[in-house]
């Protein structure tokens, strides 16, 4: 499995460590009302779908970038690997 | 027995004999030949036994594909089993034993099992061994054991190497018969970075085998001089004997390149085998095709052949496989291969077509049989006559069987690709799905004929070239013509009443399938593991569709209807030792040596794995013999003046920017943004899911600066997880990670001593005085005249302790340094067995107690986690299940009488109460012999324990058969004020 870093191009999938889903970007508020319900649902529930998944995928042995990699269940085809801080910030994710 | 069956010519030569030997029997062969040629050569029909009915065998094929002839190679710790003749390079001095035979090759013992046969069918096993249950262990097992498997390991561990490497290419050429050349050369010369890799030691495939013309040049020298030709070009990488195994997502091809095993053993410098991880932009499959036989009664006498193989052994070999030679064939290969045998010079004596039809041109003295079947044979260890349907008999010390070609299609099928049914060749071809960047050429994909893999080779190069955007070629394709390939469907002669073998390699005859079939085991992968029927090291290669197509003829549907074959890696089997690569014994993984390694191991030294480090675990004296002596004297001498103990193997994250101190709020519990400049504080951090993960001290080194540790087993997830912290949850806070645990060394001095030793260590001018420099202070400063480091005034022991910090190259002197300067203390070097004594003498947490089980409230703690501010884990750290009265707390336990043990893993139950589940209280999680104290303190869990000091309950060991009675007490054995480390 190839994983196309966006600053270092093409690398091999042993360089990574795989976190798992990319909604663990979005992390809840403390402060909100219902924040333990909010902190469960981030924590805990899962889509596993048959096709495409989007996860966090951390370059361990390399540069130490967290990235968001959408890639295929089915065909293993990777579509997009994306740097995670700037995905965040995208979600609007800041200090 | 030393018969020559050597005729002229062929690829081998005749000038170079090489010397061998077959079960302790010397013989000769030619250079160029397998094993299986030579043994071919030297008239040995009879290579081995077959694996359940123990029946004589002989060479089937002549290539991976290998049924019958699984030789044990070498001895000693050399020796290999299993290893395929066909495909083992002779060489001189190799020795070769046939297996699985009690008593002689000849005169097995265990062929009675073949007079067993009617009851030792598919599923034997499992009807047989079911009763009594009282057998399983004692009875059955055993004897199962005693029959499994063919060979035998040596038991001794491997003593050859291997390794492991990448390599990258424009395209990858897989198999260097007429196909793979073709597409080689063209690729090649338009300067495209190629692979060309052959699991043969010869390349050339087919044009090897076979009497054919390109160019009009025979066809093996058209071979050659490609090879050289291609050898020849910078740009491209021939990897003989190397057989691609596997192929794998986005263009990755695994490969095994066989670099030694053709050598005596031990002789070569260089690894036995290398695995290597192809990358490929774009692949081309031209791995040709495997033929397969036709059932028959009695189909498996030593003498009945591939008629393919029979072909390669004259041709490539010059050798014939018999004196008298029949063939069975169902396609035109078959009359081909008769052809080139009469042209070579051995005799044909029949010819027996299943088709009907007008007999094509004689094949030199041979009977033609148009519409024939053979239904049985005779011989004992050997093929001697063939009986067919019509009755006649003809007297044949060979049999080459044709029952046409199935494509070599496998890896196309490993990233989920299906084959698909091609009626006119009567074979599954690659299906549509291929993986990415691969496409098939010639007999691969299909399609049989010489010209047409030659055509297609260098089509498939060009599509590929323009897919990798480079100029096509200018190179002609070779020329050359298309033999007549029609053929018919013929699987099984339907006639045969003894028993016909499907499955040589596992003994699955017809009537195995006939039987799954009745009982109900219908679909494919049912039959095949009912029956066994196309497992183990040939996985199938010869008897896959012959399977499908009688369980088809059964059910009344087509072989498409009944299933299709496909395939996983690898397609022949690949050593595990080439797996391994390098990652044996102590190079299994990296192993990490302290600064001060090679100083401890001076002392003496007893070291201790943890993790990747080795670390000291304790350093004896002349005239200790228990470890207990070394360590509590570590623990005496470094309570009562000063010790030493190397800890850099701690984690330590560099942490810099205007936003650290919020970064570290938000990762640690408790706040740091607080802590002023010069001070260290304790720091735990908890999942997200408000479990205690892990704890360290942070150190305030400057406004924008904090240096972090971790624990020594967290070092890299907690950097790993800060990262993500910092990435993917707060993108703008500045702040930067650096790790730097290999970037110092530092070493715990603790005991009433420590500053006193310090004192002369640390340069002029820097006061660490209690008052300037008091516990949880840090500073940068000098030692040794110059020498940077770093002070913490930090105490895992519960002594006045310091932690010192030098760059890592001055470890192994400033451990020097420190022992000489505390020679006046009688100083005393401890490793990570006292360290540990000490901590649970302290009371502190420690990785039994952050077991991934305990939250802050229970480890005593819940004061560090802030309710003003968020941090990883303390919303859900604050979920009511984990705070409610009936918690676990951390507590101090003593045994009543004091003489007795405690046990990690105990378990806290009422006095009275039953050893089960709902009594459980807490368990014991570490635990040590008290030097200071004099007898044995545990450290652990139970409910309410905060509230149950002084009370007595029992800690239960299943295990080890314990049931004492502890008191619960203060965790803090010794000084709970703290007086010491303030001292």
């Amino acid at each position: 499995m190839i994983i196309n870093h966006p600053l270092l191009g093409p690398r091999d999938h042993q360089e990574f460590v795989c976190l798992g889903d990319a909604t663990l970007i979005d992390r809840p508020d403390w402060r909100d009302e219902d924040a333990p319900e909010r902190f469960h649902d981030y924590l805990h529930l899962r889509d596993n779908p048959a096709g495409e998944v989007r996860e966090v995928w951390y370059h361990e042995h390399g540069d130490r970038s967290w990235l968001v990699v959408t890639r295929d269940t089915g065909s293993h085809e990777i579509t997009s690997v994306e740097l995670a801080r700037e995905v965040a910030r995208r979600r609007g994710r800041g200090r | 027995m030393t018969a020559n069956f050597r005729i002229g010519g062929g690829l081998v030569d005749s000038g170079t004999p090489v010397g061998f030997t077959f079960n302790g029997r010397r013989m000769t062969g030619l250079a160029g030949d397998t094993l299986a040629s030579a043994l071919l050569a030297n008239g040995q029909r009879l290579v081995a036994r077959s694996f359940k009915y123990h029946r004589p065998r002989g060479i089937f094929s002549a290539g991976s594909e290998e049924p019958n002839a699984l030789l044990q190679l070498h001895s000693g710790a050399h020796c290999e089993p299993n290893t395929r003749a066909t495909v083992t390079e002779l060489f001189e001095g190799l020795s070769a034993r046939s297996q699985n035979h009690v008593g002689s090759l000849d005169l097995d013992i265990m062929a009675v099992n073949d007079l067993l046969s009617p009851f030792l069918g598919a599923g034997f096993y499992y009807k047989t061994f079911m009763w009594p249950a009282a057998f399983w262990e004692r009875v059955y097992e055993p004897l199962i054991r005693a029959s499994a498997g063919l060979g035998r390991l040596s038991g001794a561990e491997d003593p050859d190497s291997y390794d492991k490497g990448f390599l990258h290419a424009d395209l990858l050429v897989i198999g260097a018969g007429p196909a793979g050349l073709s597409a080689a050369l063209a690729a090649g010369s338009s300067g495209a970075r190629v692979i060309l890799a052959d699991e043969d030691f010869r390349m050339g495939g087919k044009l090897n085998a076979d009497r054919c013309e390109v160019d009009a040049e025979p066809g093996a020298e058209w071979a050659a001089r490609a090879v050289v030709e291609l050898s020849e070009m910078a740009n491209v990488r021939l990897l003989p004997r190397t057989t691609v195994y596997g192929a794998y997502d986005h263009g990755v091809y695994g490969a095994l390149e066989r670099l030694t095993d053709h050598l005596p053993p031990g002789s070569a410098q260089s690894p036995r085998q290398v695995l290597w991880r192809i990358r490929a932009k774009r692949a081309i499959l031209a791995s040709g095709a495997i033929e397969r036989p036709i059932a028959f009664g009695n189909n498996d006498r030593p003498g009945v052949m591939l008629a393919g193989a029979v072909r390669t052994y004259a041709n490539r070999f010059a050798v014939a496989c018999g004196r008298r030679v029949a063939v069975f064939t169902n396609n035109d290969s078959g009359w081909q291969a008769a052809r080139e045998l009469d042209a070579r010079g051995v005799r044909v004596v029949a010819v027996i077509d299943s088709r009907d039809g007008p007999p094509p041109e004689p094949v030199g003295q041979a009977k033609i049989v148009m519409g024939g079947r053979v239904v049985d044979t005779r011989g004992r260890k050997g093929l001697s006559r063939i009986l067919l349907a019509s009755g006649r008999s003809i007297a044949a010390d060979c049999l080459a069987v044709s029952g046409g070609w199935n494509p070599a299609l496998h890896l196309t099928c490993h990233l989920g690709g299906r084959p698909a049914w091609n009626e006119s060749i009567s074979a599954f071809v690659p299906g549509a799905n291929l993986p990415p960047g691969m496409s098939v050429a010639g007999a691969a994909g299909g399609s049989l004929g010489l010209a047409a893999a030659l055509h297609e080779g260098h089509a498939a190069a060009l599509a590929a070239l323009e897919h990798l955007g480079r100029a096509p070629t200018r190179r002609p394709v070779a020329a050359a013509h298309d033999e007549p390939v029609s053929g018919s469907a013929l699987w099984i002669v339907s006639e045969s009443r003894p028993r016909a073998w499907i499955d040589l390699q596992n003994d699955v005859t017809l009537k195995d399938v006939r039987l799954s079939h009745q009982e109900g085991f219908r679909s494919v992968e049912h039959l095949k593991r009912y029956t066994t029927l196309g497992m183990a090291t040939d996985q199938g290669k010869t008897s896959n569709v012959i399977g499908l197509a009688a369980m088809a003829s059964l059910t009344g549907r087509s072989v498409p209807e009944t299933g299709t074959t496909v395939f996983r890696p690898p397609y022949t089997p690949v050593p595990i030792g080439a797996f391994a690569g390098r990652s044996r014994g102590r190079d299994f993984r990296p192993v990490r040596l302290t600064p001060s390694h090679a100083w401890a191991e001076e002392r003496g030294a007893v070291f201790v794995e943890t993790g990747s480090w080795i670390r000291a675990q304790w350093f004896p004296r002349p005239g200790e013999t228990h470890w207990r002596e070394s360590v509590d004297r570590e623990v005496r001498m470094t309570r009562q003046s000063v010790g030493l103990c190397d800890v850099t193997t701690l984690g330590k994250i560099d942490i810099k920017g205007r936003d650290a101190g919020a970064f570290l709020d938000r990762v640690y519990t408790g706040t740091f943004s607080a802590l002023p400049v010069g001070r260290v504080k304790y720091g735990l951090m908890l999942r997200e899911d408000g479990i205690a993960y892990d704890d360290g001290t942070t150190a305030r080194l400057d406004t924008h600066h904090f240096l972090m540790t971790t624990t020594t087993a967290n070092a890299a997830l907690v950097f790993r997880r800060l990262e993500f912290t910092r990435q993917c949850l707060w993108p703008n806070l500045d702040v930067h990670l650096t790790s730097v645990t290999d970037g110092w060394a530092q070493f715990s001095v603790a005991g009433p001593n420590a500053r006193s030793l310090l004192e002369r260590i640390v340069d002029a001018g820097h006061d660490i005085s209690n008052d300037a420099f008091p516990f949880m202070a840090c500073s940068a400063l000098t030692v040794c005249g110059g020498t940077p480091a770093r002070l913490f005034r930090i105490s895992f022991s519960g002594e006045l302790a310091y932690e010192l910090a030098v760059p890592t190259r001055f470890g192994d002197a400033l451990a020097r340094r420190l022992m000489a300067a505390g020679e006046e203390f009688d100083a005393v070097p401890y490793g990570t067995e006292a360290l540990g004594v000490m901590r649970i003498e302290k009371g502190h947490v420690s990785g039994n107690e952050l077991n991934g089980q305990t939250t802050a409230l229970n480890l005593g703690l819940a004061a560090m986690v802030s309710k003003k501010k968020d941090c990883i884990g303390k919303v859900l750290s604050e979920r009511p299940e984990l705070n409610g009265d009936d918690q676990f707390r951390f507590a101090g336990f003593i045994p009543v009488d004091r003489s007795e043990a405690l046990d990690a893993g105990a378990h806290f139950l009422a006095k009275g109460a039953r050893a089960v589940t709902e009594s459980d209280e807490g368990w014991m999680s570490s635990v040590a012999y008290s030097p200071s104290l004099g007898h044995h303190i545990g450290l652990g869990f139970i409910r309410n324990g905060h509230k149950r000091i002084g009370e007595t309950v029992r800690a239960w060991n299943g295990v080890r058969g314990r049931d004492i009675e502890v008191e619960v007490v203060s965790p803090h054995f010794l000084d709970p004020a703290g007086e010491r480390l303030r001292a």
